[in-house]
């Protein structure tokens, strides 16, 4: 009756050898094709590095003036715009203007990854069951799994530095981009697909011409989630090695220092919101068509 | 009617909802009912046994309850459902032959639709609607906005180019659909309860907008309703299905004077004989002329009533729309022709 009461488990030396098993073969790997990955990546490492100088470098009025423009441009309401300027402006005031501007390089890069990556997926989850089946748990698991877990690997991988940071965060990210996209296309009225296909479109005009601009406000919900998610992961991230407004709320966390801690926090939940109003209302501007009743 | 009349001709159509079909098709064939075949295969018997042919430049229309089959055989026309087994020809050619190109060609060129629920695209302004078969088939934006706004213009919705569908009351926005549907000059015109989602008033304001511009147009259109008053008013012909059977497809004064069964009767009993009966269709043949007025053959009953009225003892004169003289109708026949049939069960229980 012992196995009644406890597990019958691996013996120890076992469950040893094949933990052994496991990291020898990733090590192993990491050495041989490490390198290779790592020149894979490099091109995105020197747009990163690249784009991030661009932000620190670019004289500091001329980057709110262009955020206050982009702002106007998606919100199309003053107050927004207002708040925006008085945040960066207290920003730059409290001596963070260097973290933020390598925070927002990130978090647009990944950003931009994040949808050229995750609306395609998208798009095949929505064209196919198959595909959704097999694209479903995949991100179940990115969504669920403890960002560290996957910092692992990743960091046997390519080390320490801006890439792996950058795919940590789009790692993380991604998952409500590519489920709202595909979410988006397959709530498109059936009555007006029909229709579409009557008068003879093909798969292309269909989903170009009708399923993606009416799937458009639920994408675009998703870009606001991946960006607030990226946003989220930046503390993270900046443990293996991104810059930015994480690593001083690290440096805050191991020494207690509450005043330094509280700041850049607050700076990320700023960028967070500045970001979620500017997309939101542009998401909202993009179904006029919808609340635009009679009159 | 000659062969050469026909367009579209649907032969021993066949469609089951579910899996295993084939099993279910030769139950199907084999006599099995719509229950029978749910209970015993898990299958929904769709179309049985569909024989149609419709006629070049003519409205079809088909009816039946819901659920009888009728959005699912028109949808068979254009391939919108492909059907379990069966032949569909459209001028002499086999459509479901076509490959998925072919396919595609052909709704471009040859059929179009209008919806019950409009199905207009709700982030296209009318315009782009309208124009929207013509732009998927690739025509300049230049040549196809001329003639979206032509057709606009012609279900009279000028000035409204550039309202986007949710702008625009339920009327307007089937005018949408009708203009889109014209739009691409295709001779065929399915309308798959176009106007079934409309109020009364607009209901017959966009039927006469139909009927006047089948006079100018002779599409051949298939229209599907539930509402006999609709059918009879612009069918040239009537088809009527139940249970995805065909019951009785003949002219619509035939389905009134001689339905084919109870369920037929049954759809009839409601409506205004008298308004609808034409005189050929009680008149006692003959070619000399009788002692009372004279009236063409295609004047309801209600009318010729009217006429009688002053003079009842003396027969009327029927003629045809040449001016010859075809019959004679009198008060007798007048009042047999308004009254119900008794077959149809008259329940005078107070």
């Amino acid at each position: 009756m012992e196995w009644f009461f406890n597990f019958p488990d691996m013996s120890r030396s076992d469950l040893r050898e094949f933990k052994k098993t496991v990291d020898f073969a990733f090590t192993d790997f990491s050495r041989s094709y490490g390198a290779e990955i790592e020149g894979f990546f490099e091109p995105l490492l020197m747009f990163l590095v690249w784009f991030e100088k661009l932000f620190i470098n670019t004289p500091w009025p001329l980057i709110i003036f262009g955020i206050l423009v982009l702002a106007w441009i998606g919100s199309r309401s003053i107050p927004v715009v207002i708040g925006t300027f008085l945040s960066f402006m207290l920003i730059g005031y409290f001596g963070m203007w260097e973290d933020t501007m390598s925070t927002l390089a990130i978090i647009l890069v990944a950003t931009f990854l994040c949808i050229s990556i995750g609306i395609p997926m998208g798009i095949a989850m929505a064209r196919s069951n198959k595909v959704q089946a097999v694209i479903v748990p995949v991100l179940d698991v990115m969504q669920t799994i403890p960002s560290f877990v996957y910092l692992i690997p990743v960091v046997m991988l390519l080390g320490i530095g801006k890439v792996p940071g950058l795919i940590a965060v789009c790692i993380y990210a991604i998952p409500p981009i590519v489920r709202l996209t595909n979410l988006g296309i397959r709530l498109v009225d059936k009555d007006v697909l029909e229709a579409a296909d009557s008068f003879g479109a093909n798969y292309w005009q269909k989903l170009f011409g009708v399923q993606m601009p009416l799937a458009l406000p639920t994408i675009f919900a998703g870009v606001n989630q991946t960006i607030m998610m990226a946003l989220a992961m930046v503390v993270i991230a900046s443990m293996i090695g991104v810059k930015g407004l994480g690593l001083p709320v690290l440096r805050a966390i191991s020494n207690q220092y509450l005043a330094l801690g509280l700041m850049n926090g607050l700076a990320i939940v700023v960028l967070a919101i500045i970001f979620d109003r500017v997309t939101q209302k542009f998401g909202l501007r993009m179904q006029k068509y919808r609340n635009d009743g009679k009159d | 009617m000659s062969k050469n009349d026909i367009l579209i001709q649907v032969n021993q159509l066949y469609k089951i909802f579910g899996d295993n079909t084939n099993e279910a098709l030769e139950l199907v064939k084999n006599g099995m009912g719509k229950d029978e075949l749910l209970e015993k295969c898990n299958c929904v018997l769709g179309l049985n046994k569909i024989n149609l042919d419709i006629n070049k430049a003519k409205i079809q229309v088909v009816m039946g309850l819901s659920g009888s089959g009728k959005s699912t055989l028109i949808r068979h026309l254009n391939r919108l459902i492909e059907p379990t087994s069966g032949e569909i020809l459209v001028n002499n050619q086999d459509i479901l032959s076509l490959s998925q190109k072919e396919l595609i060609q052909f709704r471009q060129n040859n059929m179009s639709m209008v919806f019950q629920k409009f199905a207009l695209f709700p982030h296209k302004t009318v315009l782009q609607n309208v124009g929207y078969g013509l732009a998927v088939q690739n025509i300049p934006e230049k040549e196809w906005n001329e003639k979206a706004k032509k057709w606009i213009n012609r279900v009279g919705l000028d000035g409204y180019e550039t309202y986007f569908p949710g702008q625009l009351s339920g009327g307007m926005q089937q005018r949408v659909g009708l203009a889109r549907a014209l739009a691409t000059d295709a001779e065929i015109l399915l309308m798959d309860e176009a106007f079934s989602a409309l109020d009364p008033l607009i209901r017959s304001e966009m039927q006469n907008i139909l009927l006047d511009l089948q006079n100018e147009l002779h599409k051949t259109i298939i229209f599907i309703t539930h509402d006999l008053d609709e059918a009879l008013k612009i069918g040239d012909r009537i088809a009527i299905l139940r249970d995805g059977s065909m019951v009785q497809d003949s002219n619509p004064q035939e389905i009134i004077m001689q339905p084919a069964d109870d369920y037929v009767s049954d759809f009839i009993k409601d409506i205004n004989r008298a308004r609808v009966i034409q005189a050929k269709s009680i008149m006692t043949p003959t070619k000399v002329k009788s002692s009372g007025a004279t009236v063409k053959e295609d004047m309801v009953l209600e009318d010729i009533l009217q006429i009688m009225s002053d003079e009842p003892s003396k027969p009327v004169t029927i003629e045809d729309t040449k001016g010859k003289v075809t019959g004679k109708i009198e008060m007798d026949n007048l009042i047999e022709g308004m009254k119900r049939p008794k077959s149809q069960g008259t329940n005078i229980t107070g």
